[in-house]
């Protein structure tokens, strides 16, 4: 197989795009994929410091990789879940590679914001691990990027967990969750901080490809909770439409954004007000990070 | 030849002097949801690979909490 733009020997075949690309020529696809997507979103201006959330994993170290590379002002913000020794190696990962790239990096305990461990969390809500997970990520990635002034936090969401979750909303026509499904949410609060999604244009194999051509040191083994939820079996479900129908998941997902989520946008604004306890944002008077630690405090 | 999985992590024994979109077809694996590593380079579905080389399948599927 041949690279389309320099007729080389191609590594790896995009077949979406109807393409394959030599390693040199995929990264500057790759990067060309990023600078369009901060410029059709207008995600953030070249002097705006940006705060990562990252993981250890492909993703969000390929996106903060690119960052760095395009001279953006970059903090990296790592949450430790305290799942285990994923998280230990996951932590490992990041803080090598914050080193290296001579970069800051924020580090946020779960268990001691929230009062326990991602593991326990689990067992205190009786809900699935990626839900007390999730809401613990969103509320204190939004946290620190307000205690440290940064105006906006990128993460490294790409095309295939934007197309899960869209499909897991349409499935069930969560019609309130459509449209807040953007690569870029603007803020609506002086307490919200902008959150940004550069890699929504490339694929998960895309941004493994590229961490592995860069030689990211990135985990690869799978947080042991996120076998059996639910977004994986919508991936594999895609991935599977994907295989017989190349550019599924993209016209899926650029479709909705450029044609239909504009039909979901409210008439009227959410009323946001702030916690009575810990004064974040919330649509009611206690916000669901404060009630999640509450719930954590009664039962352990 | 040798191929490696991931998740967990373990190692099978499948016929050589194929190409990559024949082996992944008998253990049933998406191309879309692997990259082919030989060595210390990528490879794409159309390659042969010798009875004799070792190449690692690893999933790019991630997931859990949004």
């Amino acid at each position: 197989m041949k690279c389309r733009k320099c007729g080389g020997a191609a590594v790896l075949e995009l077949r979406r795009h109807n393409a394959a690309f030599c390693a040199p020529d995929f990264l500057e696809f790759f990067k060309n994929q990023v600078k369009e997507a901060i410029r059709k979103f207008r995600m953030f201006e070249r002097d705006e410091h940006v705060l990562v959330a990252v993981s250890g994993g492909k993703d969000s170290l390929a996106l903060w990789d690119v960052l760095i590379e395009e001279g953006y002002r970059t903090t990296g913000l790592y949450l430790d879940l305290g799942i285990f020794d994923y998280s230990v190696e996951s932590k490992a990962k990041c803080e090598h590679f914050a080193a290296a790239h001579g970069v800051p990096l924020l580090v946020v305990s779960v268990a001691e914001e929230v009062g326990a461990p991602v593991p326990v969390i689990k067992n205190v809500t009786r809900r699935p691990p990626c839900s007390g997970c999730g809401l613990s990520k969103r509320y204190l990635m939004n946290r620190a990027a307000l205690e440290h002034g940064i105006p906006v936090v990128a993460t490294g969401h790409n095309l295939d967990d934007e197309a899960a979750t869209l499909f897991g909303s349409v499935l069930h026509w969560q019609t309130d969750a459509l449209p807040r499904q953007s690569p870029a949410l603007p803020s609506t609060h002086a307490k919200l901080a902008r959150r940004v999604k550069p890699l929504y244009r490339l694929s998960e194999r895309e941004t493994a490809a590229y961490a592995f051509l860069r030689k990211i040191d990135y985990i690869v083994e799978e947080c042991p909770f996120a076998k059996g939820a639910t977004s994986i079996a919508h991936k594999e479900i895609l991935s599977r439409l994907e295989d017989v129908s190349p550019g599924a998941k993209h016209n899926f997902l650029f479709g909705f954004l450029e044609k239909a989520r504009p039909a979901f946008e409210r008439a009227e604004a959410v009323v946001l007000n702030e916690c009575v306890r810990c004064g974040q944002v919330t649509t009611g008077t206690l916000c669901a990070f404060c009630k999640l630690a509450d719930q954590v405090k009664r039962r352990t | 030849m040798k191929v490696i999985l991931r998740n967990p992590r373990r190692e099978v024994e499948v016929a050589g002097g194929r190409r990559v979109k024949d082996v992944l077809r008998e253990l049933d694996i998406i191309p879309e949801t692997v990259l082919v590593i030989r060595g210390d380079e990528l490879i794409t579905a159309d390659q042969l690979v010798r009875e004799d080389e070792t190449i690692e399948l690893r999933p790019v599927m991630s997931g859990g909490a949004p």
